[in-house]
């Protein structure tokens, strides 16, 4: 039997702080296929970008891994140590950031930056990293990319920097792409370019992403499996358009109804009440149940995952299924 | 067009309305001016011979990208910047015009800001923040200032025994409930809103657009509410105005202007917007406008929009079309009312 591309098991990473143990993520399952784009959605604070820190090996004290297991190709990532972890990071999982800068220097051509994170992983002439670059800028919509390539960062637009972002990241060809929100901080008329460029991309290359988003839309325009956390947790996941259409948890629900096109313009939405909680104070049981309208005594105690062929849930109280 | 008809409703009023700014002049600029290379083209058209009214009680929207003047539109109607031309009426009084200062700043528009974290002044006990204008405006005496401050917080769907507690004792959606009773304090006639939901998440968001509604309703109040998010704009507002780099490109009611775009950036706008899918296995296909927002240090000349529409003529280069009627709204395209657009 082949080895699933990436499989995550009972994940939990906590950062230990002095006003307590913050549970950033807490029993965190889910499989990813070759080729397969998953959108992983919460508010903010929900512990998404942890989870992407977390398998790549980047979380730092006071944080760490507490328990489960990320499988690569069959091999396991967590307890290895960090040498071993920098070479694959870039080669076989890489990330794009919500702010482009994360990745870029300031100081450095994007000729140069390339050619740095080309030798990260193999040695390579200049002339051939100037000829990858271009490959790849020009893969990820950049015009002109054989002209820019002397330019620093600050000369490019935010559409364009997050571009070369990208480009960075398919270097090596990676068997995961890890992309954090790297489309919020657009204009939409830009955003809607990123999107096309990554959905081809995924699709010529064969590649699979992460895609860590709040905008429902944006998810369901991309990724053909869904993760809904709350609270550090994976509370729903499934197909994305049966998720979505036929929501079974009562926050995936919440969210969807919060959404302005879910309602007559000018009417009331239909608001979840109360705040996300904290992390580091969540409330017992189900992390949902103070803004719940569902919840009752047996919410206090935390629902196991239950569900059916690819869709579950973590709810006491599942809300039922409108079409089959 | 109904702009400028039924006058005796119309509350806000905003006169060919311009607003440069002028970035430093470095002493190499200043020669190279002096040689005759104009400076004047560096300036940064923030806004450009902007011309709209708002009736009383209605919500404008005010849509466009990042740069394109929402912002500083907001802040010359609200009296807090002054134009370099054309003038602002409330309810005919003039508050704003063409390169002066007003004499004594209007309390009649009120403005709430994206950022509740940044417009509030962390060492100031929120009841203070909030009593402070009505106080110095002798809306409410210093004693009774407590209760009123109260009725506010209550107002907002906060606990009114918070009025004690310090900025950073709240969560982002309440510090924006702080800001909206702020304004509100103040009994504004207009209430302008820059952004006031952006920085929060969609469920706080929600809240928040609720109580938009519901204050709309229960004050009459008159809106301007500025958001580069198109879903939330159509879902407040009455009429909607469309921003492109510093000009207003189509204006209407909402209705018109979502379901019946006329102008080429409005359509190719709304079509770049996703969607939520809903059906299995759908293919997406994303329609992103071609092409980069050009700097508005230099938008190109003619239409400015002219270099990423499909539908561009020569003409379009070089005459910068005007707002005029086309279906039931107005836009500022020269084939506006007889394109047709593929959807
Ligand atoms: N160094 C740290 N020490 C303590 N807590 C931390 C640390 N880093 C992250 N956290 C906590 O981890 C939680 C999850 O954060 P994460 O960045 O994953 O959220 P997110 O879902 O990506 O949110 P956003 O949409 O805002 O990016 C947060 O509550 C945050 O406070
Ligand atoms: N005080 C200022 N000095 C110089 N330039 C300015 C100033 N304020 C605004 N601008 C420029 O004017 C243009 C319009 O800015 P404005 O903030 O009004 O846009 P906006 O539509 O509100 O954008 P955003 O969606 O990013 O808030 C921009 O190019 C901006 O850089
Ligand atoms: S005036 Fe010309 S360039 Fe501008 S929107 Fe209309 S057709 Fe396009
Ligand atoms: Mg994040
Ligand atoms: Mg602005």
């Amino acid at each position: 039997m082949t080895a699933r591309l990436l499989e995550v098991r009972h994940l939990a990473t906590h950062f230990f702080t002095r006003a307590g143990v913050v549970k950033a993520v807490d029993d965190v399952s889910f499989d990813l296929e070759v080729g397969e784009v998953i959108g992983l959605v919460g508010e903010s604070g929900s512990g998404k970008s942890m989870t992407g820190y977390s398998l790549l090996g980047l979380i730092d004290p006071p944080g760490r891994i507490v328990q489960g297991s990320i499988k690569l190709k069959g091999q396991e990532l967590v307890g290895l140590p960090q040498e071993a972890l920098r070479k694959l990071r870039g080669r076989r999982i890489a990330m794009v950031f919500q702010d482009p800068m994360t990745t870029l220097n300031p100081v450095l051509t994007i000729a140069d930056q390339i050619h740095l994170a080309i030798n990260a992983h193999e040695r390579v002439s200049t002339a051939t990293a100037r000829q990858r670059a271009v490959d790849v800028l020009t893969r990820v919509g950049l015009p002109d990319a054989d002209r820019r390539l002397d330019a620093y960062p600050h000369e490019f637009s935010g559409g364009m920097r997050q571009r070369v972002a990208i480009a960075i990241a398919l270097l090596h060809r990676p068997d995961v792409i890890i992309a954090d929100e790297p489309t919020t901080a657009l204009d939409v008329s830009i955003q809607a370019q990123i999107l096309a460029e990554m959905k081809s991309l995924v699709r010529d290359l064969g590649m699979a992403l992460i895609w860590i988003s709040h905008d429902l839309a944006v998810v369901s325009a991309m990724a053909s499996r869904i993760l809904v956390m709350y609270g550090g947790r994976i509370v729903e996941s499934g197909p994305t358009a049966s998720v979505l259409r036929d929501p079974r948890h009562h926050y995936t629900r919440g969210l969807l109804n919060s959404l302005p096109s879910r309602a007559a313009p000018g009417q009331p939405l239909t608001q979840i009440s109360g705040l996300p909680p904290s992390l580091g104070a969540l409330p017992p049981g189900c992390a949902f149940h103070p803004r719940c309208p569902r919840a009752d005594a047996i919410c206090l105690t935390a629902p196991e995952t239950t569900g059916h062929e690819r869709r579950d849930w973590r709810c006491h109280h599942p809300l039922t299924a409108v079409s089959a | 067009m109904s702009e400028v008809s039924r006058s005796s409703e119309v509350f806000v009023t905003v006169e060919g309305i311009s607003r440069r700014f002028v970035p430093h002049v470095s002493l190499g600029d200043r020669i190279a001016a002096a040689l005759g290379s104009p400076l004047e083209q560096r300036a940064v058209r923030a806004v450009e011979d902007v011309s709209l009214s708002v009736r009383r009680g209605e919500v404008l929207g005010l849509v466009g990208e990042s740069g394109s003047g929402k912002s500083t539109l907001g802040r010359m109607i609200c009296g807090i910047l002054v134009p370099s031309a054309g003038l602002v009426r409330i309810d005919g009084e003039s508050v704003m015009s063409g390169g002066r200062r007003p004499r004594k700043t209007t309390t009649r528009v009120q403005m709430i800001f994206q950022d509740p974290y940044a417009s509030l002044d962390p060492r100031m006990r929120i009841g203070d923040t909030i009593a402070e204008g009505p106080i110095a405006h002798g809306l409410v005496s210093k004693a009774d200032s407590l209760a009123y401050v109260q009725h506010w917080l209550r107002r907002v769907g906060l606990d009114p025994d918070a009025a004690p507690r310090y900025p950073h004792q709240f969560s982002g959606g309440q510090r924006q409930r702080i800001a909206i009773a702020r304004a509100l304090a103040m009994k504004p006639d207009v209430l302008v809103c820059d952004e006031p939901v952006a920085s929060l998440d969609v469920s706080i968001q929600a809240q928040i657009l609720n109580l938009f509604l519901a204050l709309r309703q229960e004050l009459s109040l008159t809106m301007l509410f500025i958001s580069h998010h198109l879903g939330v704009v159509r879902h407040v507002s009455d009429r909607v105005a469309i921003m492109y780099l510093g000009r207003i490109v189509e204006i209407g009611t909402a209705d018109a202007v979502y379901t019946d775009p006329q102008h080429p950036y409005t359509q190719a706008l709304l079509a770049s917007v996703p969607q939520l899918v809903l059906e299995d296995d759908k293919m997406v296909s994303f329609k992103p406008i071609p092409g980069e927002l050009p700097s508005p240090m230099a938008p190109p000349p003619g239409c400015h929009f002219h270099l990423r529409c499909t539908f561009a003529q020569a003409r379009c280069r070089v005459e910068p079309p005007v707002l005029r009627p086309a279906g039931a709204q107005a836009a500022a395209c020269h084939f506006a009312g007889e394109l047709q657009f593929t959807r």
